[in-house]
């Protein structure tokens, strides 16, 4: 359990990952005799002393706080926070004719539950238009594994170009990057666009000829690649240049390239702050919506859930049964990566300012 | 699967099957250039090898960044003093409009609005969950629930709410949960929610503070279990407890990750314009910043106006984007 993470390099509040992750990160379904629950903290090595006995390690703070009231109030918040997603899929299971006539409550008392909703939207369309959600779903997919790849091996790539290729100017560069973060999508999106279909001209010098790129992924890869990258070299670059110095120097040493490196160290160690990035750039890739709908239309070519979805909830704003099934279709990966990865998210979004 | 295969034309299958396969093909396509460019440069000794590495390394990071985010930076700055098709300078015009315009400082104001309550909202209640929850049985499964919003995208959630807030005639059995409440608690007539100004502002906020307390809760638990035992023992030794304790001890230990929270959650806010398109278009008074900005551009083409709108969004952006990033840099130079 001795293992770095972004959070550790990069996490405001000075703790170890463990003490960080342990008992938000794993959900409960998961808990297993390997997996020690919140009561049997293991400090790890440079945490604090490991605590005996079963007292929590923050028993002060708790006991402070401790009163039957609060817990009621968070049961409360939980099931207030549950409510709305659960009626959303307790309707997308219902047949057309409960939907309209009665709220989605009655569940309890007249299950009548079935998948039809989910056939008719994936696979026929049902809004009045031909082709269901099929082609988009796959269009999501297809967007989001390469706007997640790309970005991370270009940032993991410059990250170490900035902490271990000693150049001049190199923090000059670093802090241009870091400072980038601050530029808004909507700053970039007209002139992106306007490239993506014009190319760029000084004068009558074409300095970038217009790419013929509409009706396919690669603009909105592109866009996606680079509003990423200042938040991706700044997460990466905290984690990569606290490697130990004398590892590397000893790869030197050895006469390795920084090519080889990078392959055969840098990649390797960096495994975890790696996949909190992925995770965390996929989730946002997945369920965006203004960059998709600024480079991708709206067509089924391209056009992922998101943008699918919004146009149906204006135009469709009745047919709840079909409008719920999407919309779990649409958040039922994010779910599962969610929940099946809570730890590396959690650690990505400890690993500093959150992306914007 | 075989059964739905039946059911459906061959070509969604061949199609998804084409599209999956070009999108990993360009992944591949994109590792197997870099592998070629590596092991090229890796031959590379002596004088050459310094900088082809830096270039290397750094040229693709480099390029993008100029690409996508310098350049359109500087280029939305002048197309914003300019006419719609870039051909006449206009001087301040845009800005003047946007500044003066009824119909733009009703949108500046909602914006505001939504920057000083959902932030504060979401953080607040955050702050009060990550207090509570740390000591209950099972607080794994609270805080995976209250945080799950969080994987979810925010059209995903306006329809979530958009059927919460589904209204019908009273004389009707209601399909919306919270028109069913209402009437529940005795509320006789309901209003239809999404249309009642200003409350439908507010029930918009509300699906934003869904999704964002989650996010409050899990960094500031962290926050909070960061605080040494000894200072929170002390404390207690001195005789301070319950609110006491919270006030004076916890949150001024945790007031930079309070403070970052609270800025990362104002900046998400600020940009956000997918629950308002979402929900109500913008219409019925609910209109934002963000989504004024993205109409007036790609549904108008009035790419001047579009772009004045833009970089007020970027000036507004700018201080909570700066504190932060000097609040961090502050942290990490103390470590």
């Amino acid at each position: 359990m001795n293992e770095h993470s972004a959070a550790a390099a990069a996490d405001p509040d000075e703790t170890t990952p463990d003490e960080t992750t342990p008992d938000e990160t794993t959900p409960a379904v998961a808990a297993t005799p390997a997996d020690p629950p919140a009561e049997r903290k293991v400090a790890a090595g440079g945490g604090r002393l490991a605590k005996t006995g079963t007292t929590p390690a923050h028993g002060p703070v708790r006991k402070a706080f401790s009163s039957p009231f609060g817990s009621l109030f968070v049961i409360l918040v939980t099931v207030l926070w549950t409510i709305p997603t659960l009626g959303l899929l307790a309707t997308s299971l219902r047949p057309k004719q409960d939907v309209a006539t009665s709220g989605w409550w009655e569940v309890f008392t007249h299950p009548d539950l079935g998948l039809s909703n989910y056939h008719t939207v994936l696979f026929e369309g049902g809004f009045g238009v031909s082709g269901g959600l099929l082609p988009y779903m796959v269009n999501s997919l297809a967007i989001s594994v390469p706007a997640t790849i790309f970005p991370l091996v270009i940032a993991a790539m410059a990250a170490y170009g900035l902490s271990w290729v000693r150049f001049r100017g190199s923090d000059t560069v670093f802090f241009i990057i870091f400072a980038l973060q601050v530029v808004p999508l909507q700053m970039a999106l007209i002139p992106m666009l306007q490239l993506f279909s014009g190319g760029a001209h000084l004068g009558s010098l074409t300095v970038v000829p217009a790419f013929n790129l509409s009706g396919t992924y690669a603009p909105v890869w592109l866009a996606h690649t680079m509003f990423a990258l200042p938040l991706a070299i700044f997460l990466l670059h905290n984690f990569i240049s606290q490697l130990p110095r004398d590892l590397m120097e000893a790869a030197v040493v050895d006469g390795a390239s920084h090519f080889k490196i990078f392959r055969s160290i840098v990649l390797p160690l960096c495994t975890p702050a790696l996949a909190s990035f992925a995770i965390f750039q996929f989730l946002w890739v997945w369920n965006d919506l203004l960059v998709a709908l600024t480079f991708a239309g709206g067509t089924p070519e391209v056009a992922p859930m998101t943008v699918r979805l919004a146009q149906l909830s204006g135009s469709f704003g009745g047919r709840w049964e079909l409008l719920t099934a999407g919309a779990f279709l649409s958040i039922i990966i994010p779910l599962v990566v969610f929940f099946s990865l809570q730890r590396y998210f959690v650690r990505g979004l400890l690993a500093g300012s959150v992306k914007g | 699967m075989s059964v739905t295969r039946a059911l459906l034309a061959d070509g969604a299958w061949t199609d998804a099957s084409v599209k999956l396969g070009n999108s990993l093909g360009a992944v591949a396509g994109f590792l197997g250039i870099l592998l070629v460019v590596f092991y090229v440069a890796g031959r590379a000794s002596g004088r050459l090898g310094r900088p082809l590495a830096v270039g290397v390394f750094l040229g693709p990071a480099v390029l993008l960044l100029i690409i996508g985010l310098v350049a359109p930076l500087v280029r939305t700055v002048y197309l914003s003093f300019y006419n719609d098709d870039s051909t006449r300078f206009l001087g301040g015009k845009n800005y003047g409009w946007a500044l003066t315009n009824d119909g733009i400082h009703h949108v500046l104001f909602n914006t505001l609005l939504w920057l000083l309550v959902a932030p504060l909202a979401a953080t607040g209640l955050g702050l009060v969950l990550a207090l509570l929850v740390d000591r209950m049985r099972g607080q794994s499964v609270y805080k995976s629930l209250i945080f799950m919003p969080m994987a979810i995208s925010l059209v995903g959630a306006s329809i979530i709410f958009k059927f919460v807030y589904e209204a019908r005639d009273a004389s009707q059995p209601q399909i919306g949960l919270l028109s069913q409440l209402a009437i529940g608690l005795g509320w006789q007539h309901p209003p239809n929610w999404m249309l009642s100004q200003p409350l439908n502002t507010f029930l918009l906020m509300a699906v934003m503070v869904w999704v964002q307390t989650g996010f409050a809760m899990v960094v500031l638990s962290a926050a909070i279990k960061a605080i040494p035992d000894e200072v929170t023992e002390a404390a207690r030794l001195d005789g301070a407890g319950g609110f006491k304790l919270f006030w004076f001890v916890t949150v001024p230990m945790i007031r930079t990750t309070l403070v970052v929270v609270l800025t990362t959650v104002m900046i998400t806010t600020l940009k956000a314009f997918d629950i308002v398109r979402t929900m109500t278009g913008g219409n019925f008074g609910t209109q934002v910043l963000a989504n004024e900005m993205y109409s007036q551009s790609f549904v108008q083409f009035n790419t001047g106006r579009g772009s004045a709108l833009a970089v007020i969004l970027f000036l507004a952006v700018l201080p909570l984007v700066a504190y932060n990033i000097v609040q961090l840099r502050k942290e990490r130079a103390v470590r």
